[in-house]
């Protein structure tokens, strides 16, 4: 699997890509997280985007007309996946985890809440379901950039590097390449603009409640892997969830 | 063979994960219908990741064939998303007697994004519902985590007698 010459096949694989990476990287926390409140959380996010992951995959295997949500999430390479860098950034210590997370959720809140009126109304469905989880994901996000930003000397600390360090990997998901602008043109997907400018103000407003100093949004943004040119870490990510089906195809439990 | 009875045999099947409550009060069936011989049942999942659906949809197919119907047919429908509205009060009613509290107000506002556990009752755009502890009855209790044992539930505990209990989230 190459190219995807279909827009919206490659819009669905973004999507499902995003949420199964992000979800096998807070999987890999289970039964770690610094309290047990926050190891459930870790991993009820994790459920959530798995769940996520299966409904646009499963649509993206419809549309493809082979394979499985299955097939796609365990039988493709690096270079076929879609996902932007962030989510493939490691899980670092707990301000890199919620800081990664963060970002993710404010985007994925707003682009959420743009599908809901999508034109294809299978991608409204699935928005419809996912929203009132991703709900839950940023209020919880935005509640622990601010404890640890407002918090002690060296959570502020961390945080603010978590922030700042991960800042080039945000802006990703809001250059829209050719498949992006065919779904917006077909009324399928909400503009670039329109969802920058709400991540940019919930950002800004909850890194003043935290009392963090918000990076230059003019900054240089990393690219690459929503065209499947990933970061060294992609491969690790791929190497631990393919395992099973590369080394026993077909395996059931 | 007719609809309602189909219905009151689907009253019989048990949540998997919270076995005093039916898959009919917990609002997850939304539709029975006869298409020729075949029983068409829709049903919806509660959280996109519940690892429970694949077994409340082998348990209502069981539980069909069981009664001697043998054409069924699930349809996992997705919109309207499942919503806490949806549960019966005899289905909250249990819960409350199992110890977990039941869903308080309508579902989620989901245009609230702020405040949570640190901004209390009233700050922000997200009211934190008030929640009865189901041992005791005071309405005296503290939220400990948005997320609990299982997608659907948050974590409290009692300020009066002190248990910790699950609250089944608003969705």
């Amino acid at each position: 699997m190459a190219n995807f010459p279909d827009p919206k096949l490659t819009y669905l694989l973004r999507q499902g890509d995003n949420a199964l990476i992000l979800s096998q990287q807070l999987s890999k926390l289970c039964g770690k997280g610094p309290a047990l409140e926050e190891d459930m959380a870790l991993t009820n996010v994790a459920l959530d985007l798995l769940g996520q992951t299966r409904m646009w995959l499963g649509y993206a295997a419809e549309l493809r007309g082979e394979g499985d949500e299955d097939t796609l999430a365990f039988l493709r390479d690096a270079q076929d996946l879609r996902c932007c860098l962030l989510v493939e950034q490691p899980n670092g210590n707990y301000a890199d985890t919620m800081m990664r997370q963060f970002y993710f959720d404010t985007w994925h809140y707003f682009l959420m809440q743009g599908l809901l009126t999508s034109s294809d109304p299978r991608i409204a469905e699935i928005a419809e379901k996912s929203i009132k989880e991703v709900t839950y994901h940023l209020r919880r996000s935005g509640d622990l950039v601010v404890r640890l930003g407002d918090g002690t000397l060296d959570s502020h600390a961390r945080i603010q590097h978590a922030a700042n360090a991960l800042w080039m990997y945000s802006g990703e998901v809001f250059l829209y390449d050719a498949a992006d602008l065919a779904m917006v043109e077909q009324g399928v997907a909400p503009s670039s603009d329109s969802l920058r400018a709400a991540f940019l103000e919930h950002v800004s407003e909850i890194f003043a409640e935290a009392t963090l100093t918000m990076p230059d949004p003019d900054a240089w943004m990393q690219r690459g892997g929503k065209q499947g040119r990933h970061t060294e870490h992609l491969g690790f990510i791929l190497a631990e969830m393919q395992f099973l089906q590369r080394a026993y195809p077909g395996a059931e439990w | 063979m007719n609809v309602a009875q189909v219905w009151s045999w689907l009253g019989e099947v048990a949540d998997p994960e919270i076995p005093v409550i039916s898959i009919v009060d917990l609002g997850i069936v939304r539709a029975v219908a006869f298409d020729g011989d075949a029983c068409v049942v829709t049903i919806t999942p509660t959280y996109s990741g519940c690892p429970a659906m694949q077994m409340i949809a082998e348990s209502v197919l069981d539980a069909l064939h069981a009664h001697g119907l043998d054409d069924v047919r699930l349809v996992n429908q997705l919109s309207p998303a499942w919503t806490t509205d949806w549960m019966s009060d005899a289905g909250k009613a249990a819960l409350k007697g199992y110890g977990i509290a039941p869903p308080t107000q309508q579902a989620i506002d989901i245009s609230g994004l702020r405040g949570g556990v640190k901004r209390g009752k009233s700050g922000g755009g997200f009211v934190v519902p008030d929640v009865t502890c189901p041992n005791c009855g005071s309405t005296h209790t503290q939220l400990t985590s948005q997320f609990g044992s299982t997608p659907c539930k948050a974590l409290y505990k009692c300020l009066d007698c002190r248990e910790p209990f699950d609250y089944f989230k608003c969705h």
